[in-house]
């Protein structure tokens, strides 16, 4: 009789108590500092693979298409993406397709750029276009004519005073796209309107509400993806895996993977006992019809 | 911590605890708390397409001197004013087009005239149809169909590859099965009614996957709030 009323206690927890315990296997890991190992997968080493492969001072464009809301996910991304573009020499051309973009690519420039990479100089090795509205629009736009619709950087400097906006005028003139989404515009306007259509490498990080749509588009469309914090967390293993002085700064989405997998844990727990306190109950109730 | 800085972290953290106590249930401080978001949002978008469309891409063009009202400083104003007089007067006239669109599209508020807003959301309509149909094909369908086009054994080094095979074997079988489930002009009997319940086993794992990823990407943001939360009492010590 005990047995059952724990079974059907299994079957009705209080949400309340769910919400506790999910929250202190958030807080507690993160108290705890607790980390665990992250191992890149094949969809995301092969952004690591393209960035170091390419030869230094290669153009790389990266897109802040995210805003505050998605900051623990996206940004350990656009910051991780941005160190190793800057440890191998690329030129950064920063730009947004959403309003809020600019804000979080700011946070980029101050908190990777400027502090670890002080010698890095604006306007030859990285450069902020800024927001321009369009969505899609724009980016058809800057595919043929990118002098066209930036005629001024985000501080209303003329563009062509910059010695890294001398060859470039449209989107075919950079050797990699990267953009760092949330939702629309993101990827797919990014694969449909330029990748695709210029044949232009092309690799994004997303949130991971998004990414099991966007995983179709690999590898034939994408180059590489990041899905979430894990995605995230798995380029910063590989960066810091080659370039161990960056383990102190370059960790952010390695050190949130512990409190995300203990939640995680604890929510497989609750899925696994609700599932068997149904299935047991349902048992009982065919045994007590039978009868 | 600047005062402003202290102020945003105080503002940030009381709201964070607001929206949480909705989890223990319904209160005036949720209530509170989500009103501000929503009014705040619209106004903050608002605020957005009035700067970033209206004025650069409507007024600048009929107006460049407008442009320089908002420069950031003089030498911007000079050379956004400058930019736009080197368009002809009728090509940044035709920016009066989309200007009248508009107008016609707050018809909708008037209980006689809301027919008149039927032709710029048509423009609209066939705008978005006309840009985005090509590149939709060419993107979501052709190059899709031509990614599932794959061998069904792999090699590699002239070796035959156990992992390639199995993941292009899923792919594919996945795809078809998939699309059986979907096709409902044969009744799902027999072998065809098999490769249907197949694919919604392939379906259920989709499905599966992508709740997976919601719960992380729920969690990271939970993450990211208790970090917040953490800033700021680690502020009050």
């Amino acid at each position: 009789m005990a047995e059952k009323t724990f079974i059907e206690k299994m079957q009705k927890i209080d949400r309340r108590i769910i919400f506790l315990l999910i929250a202190l296997a958030v807080i507690i890991p993160m108290m705890l500092n607790l980390v665990f190992v992250v191992r890149p997968s094949p969809i995301v080493e092969s952004i690591f693979e393209k960035i170091e492969s390419m030869p230094s001072g290669s153009k790389v464009l990266l897109s802040f298409d995210y805003g505050p809301s998605t900051v623990p996910e996206n940004q350990p991304m656009a910051d991780c993406l941005t160190r190793h573009l800057m440890i191998k020499g690329h030129k950064i051309y920063i730009m947004a397709l959403w309003p809020t973009g600019d804000p979080q690519a700011k946070v980029t420039i101050d908190s990777v750029i400027l502090k670890e990479f002080p010698t890095a100089r604006y306007g030859t090795d990285y450069i902020q276009l800024g927001f321009k509205a369009g969505n899609q629009g724009l980016i058809n736009a800057i595919f043929t004519d990118l002098k066209g619709m930036y005629t001024t950087d985000v501080n209303g400097t003329d563009i062509n005073q910059f010695p890294m906006m001398k060859d470039v005028n449209k989107l075919p003139d950079f050797d990699l796209i990267l953009a760092v989404c949330s939702g629309k515009p993101g990827i797919m306007e990014w694969i449909q309107f330029a990748a695709d259509r210029g044949n232009i490498p092309f690799a994004a990080g997303v949130t991971a509400v998004e990414a099991p749509q966007d995983y179709p588009y690999y590898p034939a469309q994408l180059l590489g993806l990041m899905g979430g914090l894990q995605g995230a967390a798995e380029l910063e293993a590989a960066v810091v895996r080659a370039y161990p002085q960056y383990k102190d700064t370059g960790l952010t989405a390695v050190k949130l993977m512990g409190p995300q997998t203990v939640a995680h844990l604890v929510i497989i727990f609750f899925v696994v006992v609700g599932n068997v306190a149904f299935f047991v109950q349902r048992r009982r109730d065919k045994l007590a019809r039978m009868r | 911590m600047h005062f402003f800085d202290f102020l945003s972290l105080w503002i940030g953290a009381l709201l964070t605890l607001m929206i949480f106590s909705f989890l223990y249930k319904d209160n005036p401080f949720y209530k509170f708390a989500e009103h501000l978001f929503v009014g705040v949002s619209a106004g903050y978008w608002m605020v957005v397409a009035v700067w970033t469309t209206l004025v650069p891409n409507m007024l600048g063009y009929l107006f460049p001197n407008v442009l320089g009202w908002f420069a950031v400083n003089a030498k911007e104003a000079e050379l956004v004013i400058a930019n736009m007089y080197v368009i002809p007067w009728y090509t940044r006239w035709l920016r009066v087009i989309p200007l009248i669109l508009g107008l016609m599209m707050l018809t909708r508020l008037l209980p006689k005239g809301a027919w008149l807003s039927r032709w710029p959301m048509a423009f609209i309509i066939g705008f978005a149809a006309g840009t985005n149909l090509t590149r939709y094909l060419q993107s979501n369908f052709i190059a899709q169909i031509r990614a599932t086009l794959i061998p069904l054994i792999v090699t590699h080094n002239g070796h035959f590859a156990l992992g390639g095979t199995i993941t292009n074997l899923v792919v594919v079988l996945g795809v078809l099965s998939a699309l059986v489930y979907f096709f409902f002009s044969k009744e799902h009997k027999g072998w065809f009614g098999g490769t249907a319940r197949a694919g919604i086993w392939v379906l259920m794992i989709a499905f599966g996957a992508a709740f997976g990823y919601t719960v992380m990407a729920r969690v990271s943001l939970l993450i990211g709030r208790i970090g917040y939360l953490g800033d700021w009492l680690g502020s009050m010590f």
